[in-house]
């Protein structure tokens, strides 16, 4: 079993890590607070995150405000200080756009930034708001913001698709995963429907799958930082919360069978698919045309495809998969009936070493 | 879908003691008795947490029961008390608590059933990590296994679910500033459970679980029937053709094999059934416990007699017309019988055609450091 010292990373890595420690440790801190609708609560969330920082002791601003407030906002905003926006006109639309200059000669430990996703007009120090914060960061002060799921770019196809509309104005996802910190605000679609007075609400059932997602995009990033975190500590995770299937496909199993499960447990789970094949130097002609069309097939599917290189079939799936975190292992049953006698098949040996993982075993093709 | 008599049961969800689940409990039960909605405290847990405690003023509290037990006292809800009261809906905190024994019912679950049987609404707080099947999941990321659990049923069952967020850090700045534990105690769970690495992965499986729910309550609903979307179409065509079979022994992966099954049972939406085979008188007790943990989780137990083991899971799940057969690992043999075939490895032989996965024990992963 490899030790985390066995996958030493090479000096790059290191001279990248470094640095980006060190750039982590001069930058500021960022915080998301992340919602799958207006009115779940999100800006409260922030602003009395906020405040009760500032009852701690920390010196907090506001640094932009939604245009319009509840009155608990209100209340809390009340008891905070705020550095205005400026107002702007530009091709007779009105912009809010953050006070940079006096923010950074202000210079909080935390400064509170609402409506992530705004444009600058035109001509602005940076086209959008989440650029302004981006600079923030870099001058080492802190930032805690909330942003809507239909306003992440690489979110917006699918918010689409269940809403039928798309927010004109986006940041991108890699901005959220720079995120130090992403926190969900979280409730039930039935206590949005309570708080009337938003005709652009979607229906119960367009929240509950933009609730969905927005959970799901919250658990790939927190996955993501765990695995960052891990390697950064040079700790080999063989779990998590997510299921990872691995399917491994020879010139004798019938892949077709194998990647429609595989898929469909990939949809389920809301899981990772892989396919990885052992490369064999002296495959039969006949085969080796098997192995390619299964591996086509598994390429239209929309799979990741491995090619493993290892003398070994068993021990090279097995560290594969290991390194892969997977859960689940697709395999096809042995081609012919095989009795174990002393020597073990490969797929007894793949069974005994299968650490932490189910193997599953699939009919070969034109069996009823 | 619940009868229209039926409480309605709302839980906050969370993954660790301090993200504020009872917290947000209480303020929804202060917003819901300003509505003037008879509301009472059947059971609340302040943890001495004052920002807590203060919440529940004004609020109508049920006064506990006190049971001994060992000498000891004890205080659990007292049920009688809040059925004969009858508000209209209950807080009761910690739903995967374990009652002292002597109690009415062995859980609290049991206890909120019983109150929304009358027609209670109930609202209740647990962590992702008593749903029983994520407990090796659990064990395996955290090393800690879980002794007090939900049945997923309960969970999937409930009206409304909420998860409460907090991130790892800021939830280990709470403990550092004694909000969550006495002092002492913090230290050590920081050292122990609440590491970054063991939170966030509890996390992630709270948000995974939560989304689930959410999308479980969209494909059960009816207007969802018309909906191209994957999952619904999935549901609607592919749904009832699986059906999985776990084989039940009274070794203790057993528990491991049936949580597992159960899970990607409930998944694929696949119907699930369990059998043991029945060679003699041997592992009486641990068979009979593992079918009742079977049951439990609502999975159909069969017994077949045979001395055949592996012919007669193969011709039970013929019979039953079994798509997938889910199989603990076989005991590694001693070197006088290597040349015989494990029961594994004899029903894949004779079960080629369907699909049999074989079930890994689960252990906790070694190289884990905070």
């Amino acid at each position: 079993m490899p030790t985390p010292a066995d996958r030493r990373p090479d000096p790059e890595e290191l001279l990248r890590r470094v640095q980006d420690t060190e750039r982590r440790e001069s930058r500021g801190r960022l915080k998301i607070f992340l919602g799958y609708a207006s009115r779940v609560g999100k800006s409260f969330r922030m602003f009395d995150e906020g405040r009760r920082r500032k009852e701690r002791g920390q010196d907090v601003v506001v640094g932009a405000v939604q245009s319009e407030v509840t009155p608990d906002i209100a209340e809390t905003l009340s008891r905070l200080d705020v550095v205005p926006t400026i107002s702007t006109k530009h091709a007779g639309r009105t912009y809010e756009v953050m006070d940079m200059t006096a923010l950074f000669r202000r210079h909080p430990q935390v400064c509170l930034v609402d409506g992530l996703a705004y444009d600058n007009p035109p001509g602005s120090r940076n086209p959008q708001r989440w650029q302004d914060v981006r600079e923030l960061l870099d001058r080492g002060i802190a930032v805690i913001t909330a942003v809507n799921i239909q306003h992440i770019r690489e979110q917006q196809d699918e918010v689409e698709r269940i809403t039928g509309k798309r927010a004109a104005n986006s940041i991108p996802q890699e901005f959220l995963n720079e995120a130090d910190e992403i926190e969900v605000v979280d409730a039930p679609p039935e206590a949005l429907a309570d708080r009337t007075g938003n005709k652009d609400m979607p229906d119960s059932r367009s929240l509950a799958e933009l609730r969905e997602l927005a959970l799901l995009l919250a658990a790939d990033v927190v996955d993501r930082q765990l695995q960052d975190y891990l390697e950064a500590h040079d700790v080999a995770a063989r779990w998590g919360a997510q299921e990872r299937i691995l399917v491994c496909i020879t010139a004798r199993s019938d892949a077709r069978e194998m990647l429609r499960s595989g898929l469909r447990n990939k949809a389920r789970f809301h899981g990772a698919l892989l396919v990885a094949y052992v490369e064999q130097p002296d495959l039969r002609p006949a085969d080796r045309e098997k192995l390619e069309a299964n591996l086509a097939l598994a390429r239209e599917l929309g799979a990741e495809v491995h090619c493993l290189q290892g003398l070994d079939f068993v021990q090279t799936i097995l560290d594969f998969a290991r390194e892969q975190r997977i859960t689940q292992l697709f395999l096809g049953h042995s081609g012919r009936p095989q009795r174990a006698w002393f020597g073990r098949t490969p797929v007894d040996r793949l069974i005994d070493g299968a650490d932490g993982f189910d193997v599953r075993l699939f009919p070969h093709e034109g069996k009823p | 879908m619940r009868a229209g008599t039926k409480g309605r049961l709302k839980i906050y969800l969370g993954y660790a003691a301090g993200v504020g689940k009872t917290y947000r409990m209480v303020q929804e039960a202060q917003a819901l008795r300003q509505k003037g909605i008879d509301i009472v405290i059947g059971y609340f847990e302040s943890h001495g947490r004052q920002d807590t405690i203060a919440q529940t003023e004004g609020l109508e509290v049920v006064a506990r029961r006190i049971l001994t037990y060992n000498g000891a006292e004890f205080e659990e809800m007292d049920v009688e008390a809040v059925l004969r009261r009858k508000p209209a809906v209950a807080l009761v905190d910690e739903l995967a608590h374990t009652n002292v024994p002597g109690s009415e019912r062995l859980k609290r679950w049991q206890d909120v059933h019983a109150l929304l049987d009358a027609g209670i609404d109930v609202l209740t707080t647990m962590n992702v990590q008593h749903l029983e099947s994520l407990n090796d999941q659990v064990f395996h990321a955290t090393g800690i296994r879980v002794r007090e659990t939900v049945p997923d049923w309960v969970v999937d069952e409930a009206d409304e679910l909420v998860f409460i967020d907090l991130t790892p850090r800021a939830l280990r700045n709470r403990l550092e500033r004694g909000v969550v534990y006495a002092p002492e105690k913090a230290r050590r769970a920081m050292e122990n459970f609440f590491t970054e690495t063991n939170l966030t992965a509890l996390r992630e499986m709270a948000l995974r679980h939560t989304a689930y729910e959410v999308e479980e309550r969209l494909v059960a609903d009816p207007a969802a029937a018309s909906e191209t979307s994957g999952a619904a179409l999935d549901s609607q065509t592919a749904a009832r053709t699986e059906r999985i079979l776990i084989c039940l022994t009274g070794r203790p992966s057993s528990a491991i094999l049936i949580r597992r099954g159960k899970r990607v049972a409930d998944y694929l939406h696949a119907d699930c059934l369990a059998v043991h085979v029945k060679v003699n008188e041997t592992d009486r007790e641990p068979v009979e416990r593992h079918m009742s943990f079977a049951r439990n989780l609502r999975i159909e137990t069969h017994v077949v007699q045979s001395k055949y083991v592996a012919r007669a899971i193969t011709e039970f799940a013929r019979s039953q017309r079994i798509t997938q057969i889910y199989m603990g690992r076989s005991l590694p043999q001693p070197w006088w019988k290597a040349f015989r075939e494990t029961v594994v490895q004899q029903v894949v032989r004779r079960a080629s055609d369907l699909q049999i996965t074989i079930v890994a024990e689960r252990h906790r992963s070694s190289t884990i450091v905070s």
